[in-house]
């Protein structure tokens, strides 16, 4: 299984695109929480895009990692996106009532 | 037709994975709708990774290493064990630790409740349990250890098998 690198985070002008890995599960969420914040705080970042292409299984450690993001970004008028999401993932977003917080985009 | 199994694995966040895996392959002879596979594969997740993180409080594997408090690096020894019983079109789960235990249950089960804001996940597992599952038990006993039983009727789900 491809595992998630720093290749995964990328910086286009004030968001910072996070490619998630195939499944976001507890194992994975703290590489992912140390270098979205990382970046957060060393480039000017305003928005998080959370790119779910390739992602096929999340739990509520994927919920943990976009609510702290928004928690983190959304004070300084900072927004969560989240692109390329399929039906699972959108299931989870909906029960987890995260869809009320972060703006879910049709791709 | 009964259909019985068991595995036992390091509480470990290595092994949150294969624990899915192994148990979506064995329900899989049971014809489920592709949303009920994810759905166990999601409940089965939230349980085992409470047992690891909570029961035994092994933060191992979770994050880089290096510069990590020590907490990290340390493997406390322990098993978590998980028992499927597919009984006609109803899967049994039991996830069963010898961890610290939960004190306070009726708290435990509360959305967004977690003992350990830290780590930043979402409060939200025994919640997902009970959303995906049909039924949801837990039993548990401060130093002794928790077991999660969950039941779901397999063949019922929204989403047709093998399509999307």
């Amino acid at each position: 299984m491809e595992q998630i690198t720093t290749e995964d985070f990328q910086v286009i002008d004030n968001c910072l695109m996070i490619r998630l890995p195939e499944e976001v599960d507890h194992h994975r969420a703290g590489f992912i929480c140390e270098n979205a914040d990382r970046m957060l705080c060393r480039e000017n970042v305003c928005n998080v895009v959370f790119d779910f292409e390739n992602t096929r299984f999340m739990d509520s450690s994927g919920i943990g990692i976009i609510m702290g993001r928004h928690r983190k970004i959304s004070c300084f008028g900072g927004r969560v996106y989240v692109i390329h999401a399929d039906k699972q993932i959108r299931r989870i977003l909906t029960i987890s009532g995260l869809e009320r917080i972060v703006e879910v985009l049709e791709s | 037709m009964k259909n019985e199994m068991e595995i036992i694995f390091d509480a470990i966040s290595d092994n949150e994975g294969f624990a899915r895996v192994a148990v979506s392959a064995f329900v899989a002879g049971a014809d489920p709708t592709l949303e009920e596979l994810a759905d166990i594969k999601t409940a089965v997740s939230e349980a085992v990774t409470n047992s690891i993180i909570h029961g035994y409080e092994n933060l191992y594997g979770y994050g880089g290493a290096k510069g990590q408090p020590a907490e990290r690096s340390r493997i406390n020894p322990g098993k978590v064990r998980v028992r499927c019983l597919l009984d006609g079109d109803m899967l049994h789960i039991q996830v069963t630790d010898n961890g610290r235990g939960i004190e306070n249950l009726e708290q435990a089960m509360e959305p967004l409740f977690t003992t350990r804001p830290e780590l930043e996940r979402s409060g939200m597992g025994f919640a997902f349990m009970e959303a995906f599952m049909d039924d949801l038990e837990v039993e548990s006993e401060p130093g002794k250890g928790t077991t999660v039983r969950m039941k779901k009727k397999i063949g019922v789900g929204d989403w047709i098998a093998g399509g999307d």
